[in-house]
């Protein structure tokens, strides 16, 4: 049995289709992401999944559960950050910790729980004076009281500072260490690319692609490429004089090669060097993910995809020169 | 399964939160002291001399002159009577006079036969002394009627009123005990569930094996908690500062409990049927306030204006007031028993709709 089993998932509020008939299952000990941009419809499947929402059709399967039928049981082996987590005001995390074990019923020790998220400091704080990255924590503290072997965190670092979140993803990292299959959703794309083993891009209900990041660019992504600054002049030469397709890009006055084999690339550059025009920068690049997502995402506009709001890890454009 | 662990221990939660709040501690408990130590000063204030109430008396029967017996013997009122041939109203306006009773013809025949008799009474609300007569002419009534509810005679009946002497800080205390009993669990509970709903915090608990029933019934302890705590209080001030004359029986602690499970109760369903907290807000306020001020928290209904009093019946306060004041003031036990009953049952049905239109998550 898979921890998660969802087919042809459904569920409309009105006429607005939120989750449009979507599959997919999560192995045990896997970290799956979920993403897209607000109003895909994430939140609304992982509500399902955790059963506090309820469904309009299709199946959905939770460590065996239907989360909607037997969400009191469910609940008793899950662990969950709901989006925007929030506690009473005047509680401290430890107190908190102390709170939730009391009704699981199950004894811990709120140093330990403290310590495994990275919150000790805080332990004696109230929740209405914690940081964004601390009250996360506090969450996610609260998710594991129940020593659950599958957690839902529902965009665990939206909103945090890079170091918050780079704290969350260590804090992530050491449950996915422990073996924990855990579903994550989030709208950066960076996180998924830093945390997931597999995931899905979702849009308008759908999930429009699914797989590891390298999968997902692999079969959607325009593959490598080879990009010459210089006139469109050049761009003719080039196209006139060997057997390759020449694209040119008049913004950004590039002359841009799709390459079959990386061996193109030496005929397109002996062609420029050969026609006596003058040419600049040269690169190869690859989509990323970042990429694959405005591509396969329809309606970006207010909507972006964002990768990190902060320049941290900036990886979406793979650059290498000659 | 209701399981008393967790309810406890969300009660610890939760109370301790309340107690960390400076903001709802000062209203849950210090306020209602605060408002007895006014009024009480206000009214004592009022009863340091006597104060002159002018009668015309249109009866000539012997239950009127005992009906102003009793008026005097209160130490507060001094009856003056005012020839019945004169024009009333001119008579008063020109002596300046604040405080006016007319006692009708029937008086006798009427009360003796008991059939509905109205003693009309005039005061200038602007008047600080208004609410002390008002609270006398009241008591003196209650006891007159329920002297005629007994079966006792008229006699036996002005002895029982000047027997008790009650004063106006007597009837302050159970008012302000329903107002305290009503307001804090009220206008919490309607904040607490719109705000949890928006916060999507009821959803979070909703993960946890708490049930609605523990949550709403350890909130329910915390308020009665609360409410014993004001109730001593307000009891204490009372006594010690302003001298009230109140029964303290056993028969005061169903209204200790059943109150602030009413109004908890309310407020949750309130704040359950409204989409956001400020249309919960407005509701609450709206189901709030008549109930603060016509239920005879303040002052007695008799003296409402017939509309208003008509009012009081609907009110679920006015049965909890009504019930502390037969208690406290009148040791009418019986009439009590029938407010626990009234209190009991629209609590429980309130309670029950709470409990049942309370949603954890959504559909």
């Amino acid at each position: 049995m898979l921890p998660i089993e969802v087919s042809s998932l459904k569920k409309h509020y009105g006429d607005l289709k939120a989750v449009d008939g979507i599959s997919f299952t999560v192995k045990e000990g896997e970290v799956f992401g979920l993403l897209g941009p607000n109003g895909a419809g994430k939140t609304t499947t992982i509500e399902i999944m955790e059963g506090l929402r309820e469904r309009d059709g299709g199946a959905v399967k939770v460590l065996g559960f239907d989360p909607w039928k037997n969400g009191y049981e469910l609940h008793k082996r899950i662990g969950v950050i709901p989006q925007e987590f929030t506690f009473f005001e005047k509680t401290t995390p430890r107190e908190a910790i102390i709170y939730y074990a009391d009704l699981f019923n199950v004894k811990v020790n709120p140093d330990e729980t403290l310590k495994e998220v990275l919150l000790e400091e805080s332990a004696n704080v109230n929740f209405d004076s914690l940081s964004g990255g601390q009250k996360q924590k506090t969450g996610l503290a609260l998710s594991l009281v129940n020593s659950p072997d599958l957690l839902f965190l529902d965009e665990p670092t939206t909103g945090l500072d890079p170091n918050a979140r780079r704290a969350i993803w260590e804090v992530i990292r050491g449950l996915k260490a422990k073996g924990k299959t855990i579903i994550l959703t989030t709208h950066y794309l960076d996180e998924a690319q830093q945390l997931c083993d597999r995931v899905a891009i979702m849009d308008h209900g759908k999930i429009v692609a699914m797989g590891t990041s390298e999968e997902i660019i692999q079969q959607h992504g325009s593959g490598e490429r080879l990009e010459i600054h210089g006139g469109e002049k050049l761009g003719d030469y080039i196209k006139a004089n060997t057997e390759l397709e020449v694209d040119y890009n008049k913004s950004r006055e590039e002359i841009v090669i799709p390459l079959k084999k990386k061996i193109d690339a030496l005929a397109a550059l002996a062609a420029a060097e050969q026609s006596g025009m003058e040419w600049g920068e040269i690169q190869t690049r690859q989509d990323s993910l970042d990429d694959v997502f405005v591509k396969l995402v329809t309606g970006l506009g207010n909507e972006q995809a964002t990768t990190a709001p902060e320049n941290e890890v900036k990886q979406a454009k793979k650059k290498r020169r000659f | 399964m209701v399981s008393g662990k967790r309810i406890f221990s969300d009660f610890k939660v939760f109370s301790r939160g309340y107690l960390r709040n400076k903001f709802g501690l000062f209203f849950g408990l210090i306020f209602p002291v605060i408002l007895i130590l006014i009024f009480g000063a206000i009214y004592s204030g009022g009863t340091t001399g006597t104060i002159q109430i002018y009668t015309q008396n249109y009866d000539s029967g012997a239950l009127s002159t005992q009906y102003m017996d009793a008026l005097n013997q209160t130490k507060t009122l001094q009856i003056i009577t005012v020839d019945p041939s004169l024009n009333f109203t001119e008579y008063m306006s020109k002596n300046a006079v604040s405080n006016g009773m007319i006692i009708p013809a029937n008086f006798t025949a009427e009360y003796s036969t008991a059939k509905p008799v109205n003693v009309t009474i005039y005061v200038n609300p602007s008047a600080s002394t208004t609410g002390a007569v008002l609270s006398i002419l009241d008591a003196v009534n209650d006891q007159f009627n329920l002297a005629l509810f007994n079966g006792h005679t008229v006699l036996r009946i002005s002895q029982l009123s000047v027997g008790s002497q009650n004063k106006n800080i007597d009837y302050l205390v159970p008012g302000l005990i329903g107002f305290a009993i009503l307001v804090s669990p009220m206008f919490s509970l309607v904040n607490i569930s719109s705000e949890y709903k928006k916060t999507k915090l009821f959803k979070q608990l909703s993960l946890t094996p708490l049930t609605k029933i523990e949550w709403l019934t350890s909130k329910i302890m915390w308020y009665i908690v609360l409410s014993a705590a004001s109730f001593v209080l307000m009891v204490v001030v009372g006594i010690v500062l302003f001298h009230a004359n109140i029964t303290l029986t056993v028969w005061l602690i169903p209204f200790l409990i059943l109150g602030p499970m009413l109004f908890a109760s309310l407020g949750m369903l309130v704040g359950t049927v409204t989409k956001n907290p400020e249309t919960a807000g407005v509701i609450g306020n709206i189901v709030t306030f008549p109930m603060m001020f016509l239920s005879g928290t303040f002052f007695p209904i008799a003296f409402m204006p017939d509309y208003l009093r008509s009012i009081a019946p609907v009110l679920p306060l006015f049965y909890v007031v009504e019930g502390l004041t037969n208690i406290m003031l009148y040791q009418n036990y019986l009439g009590a028993a029938i407010d626990i009953a009234v209190v009991g049952i629209i609590t429980v049905i309130i309670f029950a709709l709470a409990v049942k239109l309370f949603k954890w998550r959504e559909d």
